[in-house]
């Protein structure tokens, strides 16, 4: 997928600007984190389980060329095969391989957010291949055309009038007139649709949320059922996965299920957790007879032994960006690439650089709610600033920003005259807003103020009213 | 045999993958002892925490099943015994107005259920198809936790019946529910042998909590997306301590 990262601050402006955007953010956000606030508080041992699920994530990433390689051997024994694919292009070329092999045509699609970084349905369609997404949001965004704006609700950016609009266009052979009297109408459309592209799928293409070194297994979550379909019905299976999916065993699995639904839908758990163990076995009735699972690398492993190991951790809930009061604004389009959110923020310049991503890990208010809601407790601010310091490092920050940080720097860095400063500009906007306590225009700050007043200070500055105070506790000691 | 993604001029992708990995966390392959660590964890899969919230006596724990299909929009009929079967789906299938042709998976559980006694209902035994309306599966174990369903796959047990109906039945043996997802995983690991790997992981393994549903559409639940729109639990009281009065009555 092309990026737009570079473009971040042109693409929140638009998306401010856009009425049917923020119309779905509005009617989405109490949702989101309304629905994971109940989740939470009806179980007791969340905070615990949260601890649980980082030490696990830590000590599987700290061995995880161990179980790699004993997950391997296992879905080898269960009849399946492995694709080490340290890039990209190795992933969707070992991908293309395999339907071309099979003289695929169509391939229907679980959700994957590895499918979207790969890019597979442009390269498969470039190769005669016609892709398939079955999961309700992700179709409607084929027929659309565009990118997902949320990892685990991809559509969640439109409005039902986009869905009856998209429908009619692309359902030709159903009647022009016919009337979508509730939500449900669509539904039984996209599944009436779906269900004759699941029967003629020659390969099924799913994510996946876990493998399971113990047992060589890939574990799905989904709602809708259409990820089962799609790893059930067609001749060959193929699953993407990337390297840090990885957990030892079924009990270890079981602790990060607990975390993964009541952090992204607020559900105990989703409807259908399903666990694929290798090929179809003698007098089984159904399922595929080929299993392939594309392990994918492409940056991860060079992320392992630095300060963005934890982000490893990552299970994909999407719990950062519903609590992200900036996603909360922008919706996920404005991040310009796959990965949206405070997760994206971190995630974004280790798979496409510093260089192009650098706009993620500013577009931060710093507010740590991310972190706090993290069901792996990922230090997601801290990253960011790691982000900060790397892009400053290598000189990719703006001249303005730079030469006003290095202002900062060598005030900051001088007590006596830092104090001389903040007290002349307290007193001094003190003094411009004696009247209303507040400013409506301030010199250089216009895209702050043109939303919001700002307030201006009462009096003394932080540290002449901590030293007084200091004075204080020591006269009644 | 493992495929390699190996373009010309680079290594194999196993060999890149491993190598990246160690050369990140500064060290080689890890050392037998501390290998062997690692597989007695693998071999011991210990257990986490484990919510107390299905720490209950067996008739709490079959009330809080029940409870939590309930609340994920299932639904349950408590039987006496198989005999009661065909009586009772013949009722729900009139109830909701649907035919009375159902796809059943071959399982002997299902077989030895006493059909003569409704000659209305038209059964046949195998995997579903997609113009199949109502099928019925067999449970191999459920968990009261999340009133969570347990269908690993088997000749006898096809995957294809849990997803392509729009009713989907289920039987369920009372004594076959267990408090958490560890208790069920334990059953599966002292009960099934797979006949390809020897070890106990079936080639499938569904969990399935309630009917197939969708939010995609403005953030609103809708059931019945891919899957059954309809999931229905018949559930055999086979466990006498199940049948006593439950401590509490499960949120």
């Amino acid at each position: 997928m092309l990026s737009t990262s570079p473009a971040f601050k042109e693409n929140a402006h638009k998306a401010i600007a856009d009425v049917g955007l923020q119309k779905a953010l509005t009617r989405t956000k109490p949702h989101f984190q309304g629905r994971r606030a109940k989740a939470v508080e009806a179980l007791p041992e969340f905070e615990r389980l949260r601890e649980i699920g980082r030490d696990i994530k830590n000590h599987t990433l700290a061995n995880l060329d161990f179980y790699l390689e004993t997950w391997a051997g296992n879905v080898e024994r269960a009849g399946g095969q492995v694709h080490w694919c340290a890039t990209a292009d190795d992933a969707r070329a070992a991908v293309l391989g395999i339907c071309e092999r099979v003289g695929a045509k169509t391939v229907t699609k679980g959700k994957s957010m590895i499918s979207e970084e790969l890019g597979i349905n442009e390269h498969l369609e470039q190769h005669g291949i016609t892709p398939v997404e079955t999961d309700l949001g992700e179709y409607i965004l084929q027929l659309r055309r565009e990118p997902p704006s949320h990892i685990i609700a991809p559509a969640f950016h439109l409005n039902r009038e986009d869905w009856e609009e998209s429908f009619r266009r692309a359902h030709t052979d159903l009647p022009a007139d016919r009337v979508f009297r509730e939500r449900r109408d669509i539904l039984t459309e996209a599944r009436a649709k779906l269900r004759a592209r699941f029967l003629a799928a020659d390969v099924g293409i799913t994510g996946a949320n876990f493998l399971i070194a113990e047992t060589g297994s890939s574990v799905i979550v989904t709602n809708e059922g259409n990820g089962d379909l799609t790893q059930t019905l067609p001749r060959v299976h193929i699953v993407l996965a990337s390297i840090e999916k990885m957990v030892p065993t079924l009990e270890d699995a079981t602790n990060m299920l607990r975390l993964l639904a009541r952090s992204a839908t607020g559900q105990d758990f989703s409807v259908y957790t399903t666990f694929s163990t290798g090929v179809r076995r003698e007098g089984d009735l159904d399922g595929p007879e080929e299993y392939h699972v594309i392990l994918l690398d492409n940056g991860r492993s060079a992320m392992l032994g630095t300060e963005f190991q934890d982000m490893l951790r990552c299970i994909r809930c999407a719990a950062c960006m519903n609590h992200c009061p900036v996603y909360g604004v922008v919706g996920g389009h404005a991040y310009g690439w796959v990965y949206p959110g405070p997760m994206g923020a971190v995630l974004t310049p280790t798979l496409i650089g510093i260089d192009q991503a650098g706009n993620l890990p500013n577009a931060s208010t710093f507010c740590g709610k991310c972190e706090s809601v993290c069901p792996v407790k990922i230090p997601l601010p801290k990253m960011m600033r790691h982000w900060r310091e790397r892009e400053f490092e290598r000189h990719l920050t703006p001249g303005a920003v730079r030469t006003n940080l290095a202002l900062w720097g060598f005030v900051a860095r001088r007590p006596g005259l830092y104090r001389l400063a903040t007290r002349i500009g307290a007193g001094v906007l003190g003094w411009l807003g004696r009247r209303r306590g507040r400013l409506s225009r301030f010199p250089f700050a216009g895209g702050w103020t043109a939303g919001r007043d700002l307030p201006t200070p009462e009096g003394e500055t932080f540290f002449a009213r901590y030293a007084s105070e200091q004075r204080g506790k020591r006269g009644r000691a | 045999m493992s495929a390699e993604a190996s373009p010309p001029g680079r290594p194999p992708g196993r060999v890149a993958i491993l190598g990246a990995i160690r050369r990140h966390l500064r060290r080689g392959a890890l050392p037998e002892d501390q290998a062997a660590m690692l597989r007695a964890r693998l071999a011991a899969h210990p257990r986490h925490l484990i919510p107390a919230r299905s720490r209950l006596s067996r008739a709490g724990q079959v009330a809080l099943f029940i409870a939590n299909v309930e609340k994920e929009f299932g639904s349950v009929a408590r039987l006496a015994d198989a005999r009661a079967v065909p009586g009772a789906i013949a009722d729900y299938l009139a109830q909701q107005n649907l035919p009375s042709e159902i796809v059943m998976a071959p399982h002997p559980e299902l077989r030895e259920i006493p059909w003569a006694e409704r000659p209305l209902l038209k059964l046949r035994a195998g995997r579903a198809e997609a113009s199949d309306l109502v099928s019925l599966q067999q449970g191999f174990a459920a968990i009261a936790e999340t009133g969570t369903l347990m269908l690993p796959a088997a000749p006898e047990r096809p995957t294809t019946v849990n997803l392509l109906a729009d009713t989907a039945l289920v039987l369920l043996r009372a004594s076959r529910i267990v408090g958490a997802y560890e208790e069920a995983w334990d059953l599966l690991r002292a009960e099934r042998r797979d006949p390809l790997t020897g070890g106990f992981m079936p080639r499938n393994v569904m969990l399935v909590t309630g009917p197939s549903r969708s939010a995609d559409i403005e953030q609103t639940l809708e059931l019945g997306a891919h899957g059954p729109r309809r999931l229905h639990i018949l559930l055999l009281d086979d466990d006498e301590a199940a049948r006593a009065t439950p401590e509490s009555v499960p949120k």
